[in-house]
């Protein structure tokens, strides 16, 4: 693929910036520049959740008062739940974290000038556009979109009664096929550019923890992706030429179907094999992310650094080996759940071992409560919080009863909603300046903080209660079911008064995006005082290709922070090798030759 | 990494035997080679159903067969005949290998209408239905192939790049040997993966539908 960025690469000459593209379309419309490239995703990832954000308001709604509100009926109510699930975990998050950081970072980080193949890069955002047209369009097809849930399961997803059968599905699973598309054209990108294009001296094992995160978690991508284009392409056959891959011979509405056989397990194993990675490839940018503001912001080095790695590949490799735990309700062999258990809870093991790497890089650091660490503090709770109710429900006899339960609902936001979320914003604040050049306002992004982290704990925490008091998810609505306690109402009454209260919060982080863009505090090129390669460029933003007339050589790893007789509590990664701040290998083998 | 390859000039310390196109040429494979097993695991799941029955395969799958090792053969040559600077043998295999992929595309086509001339239809039986599903993603796989030939016959006529085009025709090969190796894969799962060797496979696992 010609690169226009390859044509003016000649090694590190001097970078004529007359090359830098000049007028408004090519600049920020058809832009091939990385750092454009991922604003534009993350605009349009953010826009996305605010829908997304709007659908679980008013799907709380409901459940806060309900039959208030005539126009959530169930089938609106349906269709409200399976757009906001969607909409959240592949349009915002994934989107968000590997189109929009790993799209700003990777290059910056790595010390390279721009992705491997720009065209292509710029090909996936719009692509990820028309996959998200497409999706909004379903709102407007007749029927509205559809409310099968977000795992789409056949046979109901397609079958008349539920919302949106007709149109809302296909435009969905033409949507997400789409998606998938844009998302190859980023992954291929992401991975050449870091093994093909980090600058000299940045080894593997100097990247930092943010692009390792990014890295695994795009490989993943493209390793489990194409489970959801295969479900997804055999779904939309089934319900437009009729095919029964996954339908069965049935009944609906007294009628015999045309479909005969299929097998609706098939589905939810090739969707779950996508669906479980997919929870990782949300959580391994976050675990690289938060790594780095901690890091930053608690001026020290990250602690075993290479255990990190080691741990994000390790959780990698076995998210892919635990997909059926989703299914434990669906029925499977016996020793098929034990290894299904047995793999999840061992997940926990490298999970463990970042946790405690987290809290032993913050014993005894000099920590800046900035509005990145707060949210990188609140994301550790809540991680914490998340994946211990994730051992309750990795064992079989637990899960069973507790998986239709608001419990899973609990569980699953606290560890893959909230927490990842709150990285995003941890990240937002720590790196706006870089992209913008202004810093973010600080009391705003305070106030937004706290309305955020005590109002999704407000929201979640109950409802593990509600869970194990049995209070089923998924129901449009609970009168008459004696089992389910009155006060319960209550509590539902409260947590959609808190969750009305957060998402109008996130107001408060739209409008200082806005207003910082114009009126925030100036930045200086590194105004975290950072060790790592993306605010060493000297320009907040960077210019056009990054780096002036040479690439950087790196001499250390990103976490060379308050290295005792440093003149300054940070030594950059590019600084020279006298300066020090080796990475403990490194220097543990400088002190042996020395000897 | 050695200090070595770390003081190695050029645009990336890491860059040593692979340029970014190849790297780019085996993560893509990388995601098809997924998404071509996931199909084919799909396939032996469903087999499994009381309403399978398997097809009579079209003699024109023989055909297109031969077409694509021919495409990938000539490649190779074209790739060959490039690295060694001579460029009339290198286009000329490059036509051919991109007329081979084309014609393949062609018989396909052919066997469809043979079937459908039959009355197999793609929403009849589902080994009916895999069939039309799989041959059309490994249609799609190679005309997204000859996408990639078109820039690089466009990069070989005429020659501005010699190294640059040669490096080209080799991805091609690459790739063109990929879309062979899927298609073997695909038409021995038609032939040969039957019920019971699903069962074979499946039965001492406990694996049931």
């Amino acid at each position: 693929m010609s690169t226009p960025v390859d044509k003016i690469l000649p090694a590190d000459a001097a970078v004529d910036h007359g090359h830098a593209p000049q007028s408004f379309l090519t600049r920020y419309v058809w832009s091939q520049d990385h750092k454009v490239i991922a604003v534009q995703y993350s605009c349009i990832a953010i826009f996305t959740g605010l829908v997304g954000l709007v659908l679980s308001d008013l799907m709380r709604l409901q459940l806060g008062f309900p039959g208030r509100f005539a126009f959530i009926d169930a089938a609106h109510y349906y269709q409200f739940v399976t757009m906001h699930g969607m909409i959240m975990v592949i349009y915002l998050l994934t989107a968000l974290f590997l189109g929009g950081f790993g799209n700003y970072l990777i290059p910056l980080m790595v010390g390279a000038r721009d992705m491997a193949f720009p065209y292509l890069n710029m090909l996936s955002v719009w692509v990820f556009l028309v996959a998200v047209i497409v999706l909004m369009a379903s709102f407007f097809a007749p029927g509205g979109p559809t409310g099968g849930g977000w795992t789409l399961y056949p046979p109901q997803v397609i079958t008349s009664g539920t919302p949106g059968f007709e149109w809302g599905i296909i435009l969905m699973l033409v949507s997400l096929l789409i998606f998938i598309v844009a998302t190859t054209m980023g992954g291929l990108n992401y991975v050449t550019t870091v093994l093909q294009l980090r600058c000299e001296g940045m080894t593997l094992m100097r990247m930092p923890l943010s692009v390792w995160g990014i890295f695994v978690a795009t490989i993943l991508a493209l390793l489990a992706f194409p489970a959801l284009f295969v479900s997804g392409v055999m779904l939309l056959l089934d319900k437009t030429l009729g095919s029964s891959f996954f339908m069965p011979a049935m009944i609906s509405m007294g009628q015999a179907t045309n479909y005969k056989g299929g097998s609706p397990l098939l589905f939810q194993h090739l969707f779950w094999f996508f669906g479980h990675p997919e929870v990782y490839i949300i959580a391994l940018p976050a675990f690289g992310v938060v790594s780095d503001l901690i890091s930053v912001h608690a001026r020290k080095s990250i602690f075993g650094y290479r255990m990190m790695v080691w741990a994000i590949l390790a959780i990698g490799v076995l998210s892919v080996v635990v997909w059926a735990h989703h299914m434990f309700v669906s029925g499977m062999n016996l020793y098929f759940g034990f290894f299904f258990a047995t793999t999840t809870l061992i997940i926990a093991v490298p999970t463990a071992i970042k946790v405690y790497n987290w809290l032993l890089t913050l014993w005894r650091g000099d920590i800046h409560l900035s509005v990145p660490m707060l949210f990188a503090l609140a994301f550790i709770c809540t991680f914490i919080n998340g994946g211990l109710t994730g051992l309750f429900l990795g064992n079989v006899s637990v899960d069973v009863p507790l998986s239709g339960t608001y419990f899973v609902v609990a569980h699953f936001h606290m560890v893959m909603a909230v927490s990842p979320i709150l990285v995003v914003f941890g990240g937002i604040y720590h790196w706006y300046p870089l992209v913008t050049g202004r810093l973010l306002d600080d009391r705003i992004g305070k106030l937004h903080f706290w309305i955020t982290f005590i109002g999704t704990y407000a929201i979640y925490f109950p409802m593990h209660y509600l869970g194990i008091l049995g209070m089923p998810r998924r129901y449009y609505a609970y009168e008459g079911y004696q089992f389910i306690p009155a006060s319960a109402q209550s509590l539902n009454t409260f947590i959609t008064i808190v969750a009305l209260i957060v998402g109008v919060g996130q107001l408060l982080f739209i409008a200082n995006l806005i207003w910082s863009y114009f009126h925030g505090e100036r930045a200086d090129s590194n105004p975290w005082r950072a060790a790592s390669l993306e605010w060493q460029t000297g320009h907040t933003p960077p210019v056009h290709l990054n780096w002036g007339a040479k690439l950087p050589v790196v001499h250390r790893w990103a976490y060379a922070y308050s290295v005792p007789g440093a003149p300054q509590d940070f030594i950059a990664q590019n600084a020279p090798p006298q300066a020090g701040g080796d990475e403990p290998e490194q220097g543990a083998l400088r002190k042996e030759h020395a000897r | 990494m050695s200090t070595h390859a770390l003081r190695r000039p050029g645009r990336s310390a890491v860059k040593t035997r692979h340029t970014d196109g190849s790297v780019g040429l085996w993560v893509f494979i990388g995601v098809a080679t997924s998404l071509f097993s996931l199909f084919i695991l799909a396939y032996g799941m469903r087999m499994t159903g009381a309403d399978w029955a398997s097809i009579a395969l079209p003699w024109q799958l023989w055909l297109s067969t031969a077409l694509l090792v021919a495409g990938s053969v000539a490649l190779q040559a074209a790739a060959s005949a490039a690295r060694g600077d001579r460029w009339d043998r290198a286009r000329r295999w490059l036509l051919v290998g991109g007329a081979a992929a084309s014609a393949f595309l062609g018989v396909q086509l052919w066997a469809w209408q043979v079937l459908q001339a039959a009355q197999v239809l793609p929403s009849g039986n589902p080994s009916a239905s895999f069939f039309y599903l799989l041959t059309a993603m490994h249609g799609l796989h190679v005309m997204g192939g000859l996408l990639g030939w078109s820039l690089t016959a466009h990069g070989a006529w005429p020659l501005a790049e010699p190294a640059r085009a040669a490096q080209r025709i080799r991805l091609c090969a690459r790739y063109w040997h990929f879309l062979l190796a899927v298609w073997l894969v695909l038409f021995a799962t038609f032939a040969g993966l039957t019920p019971t060797v699903v069962a074979w496979v499946c039965g001492p696992l406990g694996i049931t539908r």
